[in-house]
């Protein structure tokens, strides 16, 4: 193949121009990224589809989560914080039995959040919900209004925090989809654990993006939330329930 | 009608101090008990994740809406133009006041992190029920506090009935707020119904009126001061009204629960299989509560019976609430119809709840908090009347 001078000119005024535009192309994607310091944007929804169907008997995602976060027992399980935890069924009728790992279930309409008196339970415009421990003052009425009894209130001094996780005795505290890590752009330790060491039945993403695995999962496939008549919308959704 | 002449208990005798020093050991022990719970962390008490609310709030719900019950018999007076009530008037807004400063010490003091009160007063979720009720309860204080002033200042006596029908409305708004904390909470079986509201004014007159009428005996009769028949049988029988009203109400409330399919998992639970709950509600709450007040009140007419009563409507109430609250949040919450549920966490059990004796502490200190302010007011401002004799008030009664 041989060019002429005009061909020539032409290719090469269309690369000129591919490589001047294509970093500004980039900066934009860089621009369009959320930096630390921006606020949470409605433009996401993270959420988590949960498959039971391969949710094996291990705990891997209790683990990850209960390192990650720093949250450690005292051997009161009456009164120890527990983020997420496994919870086992059984059919009352057949005896069909299914094992699920369960948490925070980040509504979009949070009873939590509704009932709070300081407005220290809340919920970011992404979809998660959190207690700010600065305003909580201990009142538990969260935990009384929510329907996941998602929620732990701290009942002793705790140590050995984690600097992405404060947590302060007589305050509330539940799962937070590991928002630091989410922030930096990872998905959170229960789904990291799972995929890794365990029966890969847990994806995270955001509700919002069609090109999503979650979503495209969701879109193509069965799924249930739990309680669907409280009208919640949970960002956590399970298969095979 | 002969003016109504009231005065301030003496309040120097060996009794008074004694009843003082008591009430003020009860409310010491009740701060030493917030100071340990605070100090070590809520794991010393009864409560954990799945009964967080215990005692102290079977207490503080308890005075707050007696509190508001209580100021009844000064409503009537103003409000409903009954004259005989009207002597009765200034102790009834000095309770309501009493009876709230003690329920709300018992809240306070319970919560995680008491110290920041500030944060509660300075930040403020309107959709909660909680935050509304900050603004009820202080608003109350205002409120009462204006009705006393109009009760007190003779200028200011025209005032009254407006004072007291705005105090009534409030008080209503205030006892709606404190049912629909429960009422409002779809999570959780037990709760979650409009009726809570109602019932809870309801109890609020029927345990409001059972302490006032102990007070007043108690009062009268330490003072040397009559206390006729004529005043005392009008509040008993408003007494048992009150007493049938609150049956009334509990049986609607159980009886449609009964009648929907979903609902009779609770009320089996409730009523019938659930361990103490079913005791207490049976024994407790109707039996003490409410069959035994009504058959002293109207089978026996006895001044002894009238306090028998009073103190079993109290006794029952409390057992009422203690049933509400704490029974409520033991029945394991709905999250798999139709699944055996299990997990570390105690989903799909009975949650297993002792009172501790710090929480009974700190619940006892507030009801000695509500008495000891009620007697040392009764010594420092006229609000007793000299003479509830028959012929003192007697014109009045027609």
């Amino acid at each position: 193949m041989s060019l002429d001078r005009r061909q020539f000119l032409r290719w090469g005024a269309a690369a000129a121009a591919g490589a001047a535009l294509a970093p500004g192309i980039r900066l934009i994607e860089l621009a369009q990224a959320r930096s630390p310091q921006e606020a949470a944007s409605a433009l996401q929804r993270w959420g988590l589809l949960i498959d039971i169907t391969k949710c094996t008997d291990c705990d891997v995602c209790v683990t990850a989560c209960h390192e990650e976060n720093g949250v450690t027992g005292h051997g009161r399980p009456e009164t120890d914080a527990q983020w997420i935890r496994k919870v086992h069924l059984r059919d009352k009728r057949t005896g069909y039995a299914q094992t699920l790992p369960f948490m925070c279930q980040h509504c979009e309409h949070p009873p939590c959040v509704d009932v709070c008196p300081t407005g220290a339970s809340f919920k970011r415009d992404d979809g998660i919900v959190l207690v700010d421990k600065h305003t909580c003052i201990g009142c538990r009425y969260c935990v009384m209004a929510c329907p996941y009894g998602a929620r732990s209130f701290i009942h002793e001094t705790v140590s050995g925090q984690k600097a992405d996780a404060p947590r302060g005795k007589g305050t509330v505290e539940s799962c937070t989809l590991c928002v630091h890590r989410v922030d930096r752009g990872e998905t959170p330790a229960c789904v990291q654990a799972c995929n890794r060491d365990g029966g890969k039945a847990m994806v995270f993403g955001d509700l919002n993006d069609r090109d999503s695995a979650i979503h495209k999962r969701l879109r193509t496939e069965p799924s249930s939330q739990v309680r669907p008549d409280l009208a919640l919308n949970t960002g956590v959704r399970y298969q095979g329930l | 009608m002969a003016r109504t002449h009231y005065s301030e208990i003496e309040g120097r005798s060996p009794g008074f101090y004694a009843l003082l020093s008591g009430l003020g050991a009860l409310i010491l022990a009740g701060l030493g008990a917030a100071w340990y719970m605070e100090h070590n962390g809520h794991y010393v008490t009864g409560m954990s994740n799945r009964i967080v609310w215990g005692v102290p709030h079977v207490f503080a719900v308890f005075l707050i809406v007696a509190a508001s019950g209580v100021l009844n018999v000064a409503s009537i007076a103003s409000v409903f133009g009954r004259d005989l009530y009207k002597p009765l008037a200034r102790l009834s807004g000095l309770l309501a006041l009493t009876l709230l400063a003690g329920g709300l010490a018992v809240l306070v003091l319970d919560l995680g992190r008491p110290e920041r009160m500030i944060v509660a007063m300075t930040h403020y979720n309107f959709k909660s029920i909680f935050a509304w009720n900050i603004f009820l309860y202080t608003g109350f204080y205002a409120v009462v506090a204006l009705y006393l002033w109009t009760m007190f200042e003779r200028r200011m006596n025209d005032y009254s009935k407006p004072a007291g029908l705005f105090a009534f409305v409030w008080r209503l708004v205030l006892t709606t707020g404190t049912g629909s904390i429960f009422g409002f909470l779809v999570a959780r079986e037990p709760y979650n119904s409009a009726l809570l509201a109602p019932l809870f004014i309801v109890m609020s007159f029927s345990y409001g009126l059972a302490i006032f009428v102990l007070v007043l005996m108690a009062a009268c009769r330490w003072s040397g001061r009559a206390l006729g028949d004529v005043v005392l049988n009008r509040l008993r029988n408003l007494l048992g009204v009150f007493v049938a009203t609150v049956l009334y109400f509990v049986a609607v409330y159980h009886l449609t629960n009964l009648y929907i399919a979903r609902q009779h998992e609770v009320e089996r639970f409730m009523l019938w299989d659930g361990g103490i709950y079913p005791a207490l509600f049976w024994i407790g709450q109707v039996l003490i509560g409410g069959i035994l007040p009504l058959a002293l009140l109207f089978g026996i007419a006895s001044r002894r019976a009238t306090a028998g009563a009073a103190a079993c409507v109290i006794a029952g109430g409390l057992a009422q609430v203690y049933v509400l609250i704490i029974g409520g949040q033991a029945y394991p919450q709905l999250m798999f119809p139709e699944k055996e549920v299990s997990s570390s966490f105690f989903d799909g059990v009975v949650a297993a709840y002792a009172p501790s004796l710090p929480e009974v502490a700190l619940s006892a200190g507030g009801v000695a908090l509500a008495l000891a302010l009620t007697a040392v007011a009764l010594k420092v401002l006229p609000f007793l009347p000299r003479s509830l004799a028959d012929g003192d008030v007697g014109s009045a009664a027609a």
